[in-house]
């Protein structure tokens, strides 16, 4: 569909109020290569983004957002800190609902700052949430930092947190693991594998190019991890807790400062949400009635490790988010292969803006 | 006049035929053995066309047939959101197969999704590439994976032949359709013990009837009384 003029004009408003914060408008090209978004999301993504083919590129996508072609950008310069903002449309498929809108215009604030991130997430929450000064929204807020440094500070083997921080973005998943950890039962095919003395000897064939050491290490992975002591209760009802928290986000530093008392590994990121509503507060938010959910944003396609926030219209429960954002220093870690460099960003849909102001 | 679409050839459409016949509903090819046209007897209006059992649920979901048979399999895969789009008239008993996830029978260690997502990531750890699992079936598999969180995979295209692709290592792992398991175990896999993506079966589906006249809901009405729907 074409953008309206008065989705258009709302755009550029936008993007001049990022611009006032001293951000750089910066364009990016509508086909970018998709070999990155493949290696981050796997074929997931191909549910949600417009994939094709270049004879001489090799795969290309509809940019589904910003994100990506920012950060690249910034990495050429690696100026620090470094400001940026953008308008454009952005190209989501729609397989489920087809009332949702499977293109729209983005406009975006990416903030690269290394030296104070607490006040860079304060930042980019407050510069959105006056981009949408006077409209009935709800905000929502929770901190995926809080629960990958619960799982890095699980007593546990190596392998069992690897695998949990791998699938921390997909609940299903990440829940079965953890209830496996915790039972410390081996279901009874795995245990006469395990027992057995040639765990090779009913196996058919070798084909194909997984080879039989690759089956013989992880068997050997296996046994390390049958050795290994199950999870405690203890530790599962605290991630349990942390996953569970639904409260306003000064009950729910309480909590998790206690929660940190049993399980010291979450201890810095506490105090980076302490520090981060401070300068929430110091920006004139009411961190004293704004939502926090400790699994918020824990969906699959996101990259978000840190902060998280989105803006819902209110009254309109059935409209996609206005605004959504976090922070994202794992992507840029893998963009810069291993030079990290902390990022927090946010954007507007300008047209769902206008539609909840009308109301 | 009610268009009926009905697989053009092979067993799934003399079975079809068979089916219709047990209830007083005559299909059956007109012309030469070799065209591709119809004829009923029995109801009024109904008219018959043959086409392939692939291009049945496009065809409902456009509208150019208003009813058809076709694998659950096929209406699934093909039409994104398929419950709003088509009804399942009657579940016709034949042509059942499964579309499931087979690894290799030399893959000893792994034998639930959670194994093959673990052994995906080693893979890809160790290959540099992520594991290839070869269908014709992409949408629901993808889905699939997604919902029992399986990631370090990719889904390589195949439209036949899709046992052979571990063998010549254009993939490491498959999902295809399968009634018996034979032709799986022969070239050396096993299917997941969790790994049933869709249990498949010949159906009978109807269009929207939201553009339909009197007169063809009229004739639906004497088909499904026919078939005792």
């Amino acid at each position: 569909m074409p953008t309206s003029p008065a989705t258009l004009t709302e755009a550029r408003r936008l993007r001049d109020h990022f611009a006032a914060q001293g951000a750089v408008v910066v364009k990016a090209d509508v086909l970018q290569p998709a070999d990155l978004l493949l290696d981050l999301y796997g074929d997931d993504i191909r549910a949600r983004a417009y994939l094709t083919a270049d004879p001489l590129r090799g795969e290309m996508v509809l940019r589904p957002d910003f994100t990506v072609p920012v950060v690249q950008m910034h990495m050429e310069t690696y100026a620090d800190p470094a400001r940026y903002t953008y308008s454009g449309k952005v190209f989501r498929k729609q397989e489920t609902d087809e009332t949702r809108a499977n293109e729209y215009v983005q406009v975006g604030y990416e903030v690269f700052d290394g030296q104070n991130p607490a006040a860079a997430d304060a930042e980019v929450f407050a510069v959105i949430a006056a981009g949408l000064a006077g409209l009935p929204l709800r905000a929502a807020t929770g901190d995926i930092g809080v629960l990958m440094a619960a799982v890095r500070g699980l007593r546990t083997t190596e392998d069992r947190k690897a695998a949990l921080l791998r699938h921390i973005w997909r609940p299903v998943r990440f829940r079965a693991l953890l209830r496996r950890y915790g039972a410390g039962d081996v279901p009874p095919l795995r245990a006469a594998l395990l027992a057995a003395d040639d765990p090779f000897a009913a196996a058919g064939p070798e084909i194909g190019l997984r080879s039989q050491a690759e089956v013989a290490a992880r068997i050997a992975a296996l046994r390390a991890d049958a050795a290994a002591a199950p999870l405690s209760s203890d530790e599962t009802a605290l991630i349990d807790a942390i996953l569970g928290l639904r409260a306003t986000s000064t009950d729910a530093l309480s909590v998790l400062r206690d929660i940190a008392v049993d399980m010291p590994s979450i201890g810095s990121a506490v105090r980076r949400m302490e520090a981060r509503l401070h300068a929430m507060a110091a920006r004139g938010i009411d961190v004293d009635t704004l939502d926090f959910e400790g699994s918020y944003g824990r969906t699959s396609l996101e990259y978000y490790d840190g902060f998280v926030f989105g803006f819902y219209a209110s009254e309109r429960p059935e409209l996609p988010p206005i605004a959504t954002g976090g922070r994202y220093d794992a992507l840029t870690a893998r963009l810069g292969q291993g030079r990290a460099v902390p990022a927090v960003g946010g954007v507007i849909r300008p047209d769902l803006a206008l539609e909840v102001g009308r109301c | 006049m009610l268009k009926l679409g009905v697989p053009s050839k092979g067993r799934l459409m003399e079975k079809t035929f068979d089916w219709f016949g047990a209830r007083g509903v005559t299909l059956r090819k007109s012309g030469s053995e070799r065209e591709y046209a119809g004829a009923v007897d029995g109801i009024e209006g109904l008219e018959l066309v043959l086409l392939s059992a692939g291009e049945i649920p496009r065809e409902l979901a456009l509208g150019n047939i208003h009813l058809g048979v076709t694998g659950s399999d096929l209406v699934r895969e093909k039409l994104v959101n398929w419950q709003g789009r088509v009804r399942e008239m009657a579940l016709m008993g034949f042509g059942g197969a499964d579309l499931v996830i087979a690894v290799p029978q030399a893959w000893v260690d792994v034998d639930t999704l959670d194994d093959l997502d673990a052994a995906a990531a080693a893979f890809r750890a160790q290959h540099g590439f992520r594991l290839r699992i070869a269908t014709k079936y992409h949408r629901l598999v993808r889905e699939f994976l997604r919902d029992n969180g399986v990631a370090d995979y990719q889904l390589i295209d195949s439209q036949g032949a899709t046992e052979g692709t571990v063998k010549n290592e254009t993939a490491e792992a498959i999902a295809d359709i399968t009634s018996t398991g034979e032709t799986l175990r022969a070239n050396g896999l096993k299917i997941l013990s969790d790994g049933l993506i869709h249990a498949s079966q010949a159906t009978l589906f109807r269009g929207s009837r939201a553009n339909w006249t009197a007169q063809q809901r009229k004739i639906l009405t004497s088909l499904e009384r026919a078939l005792e729907l």
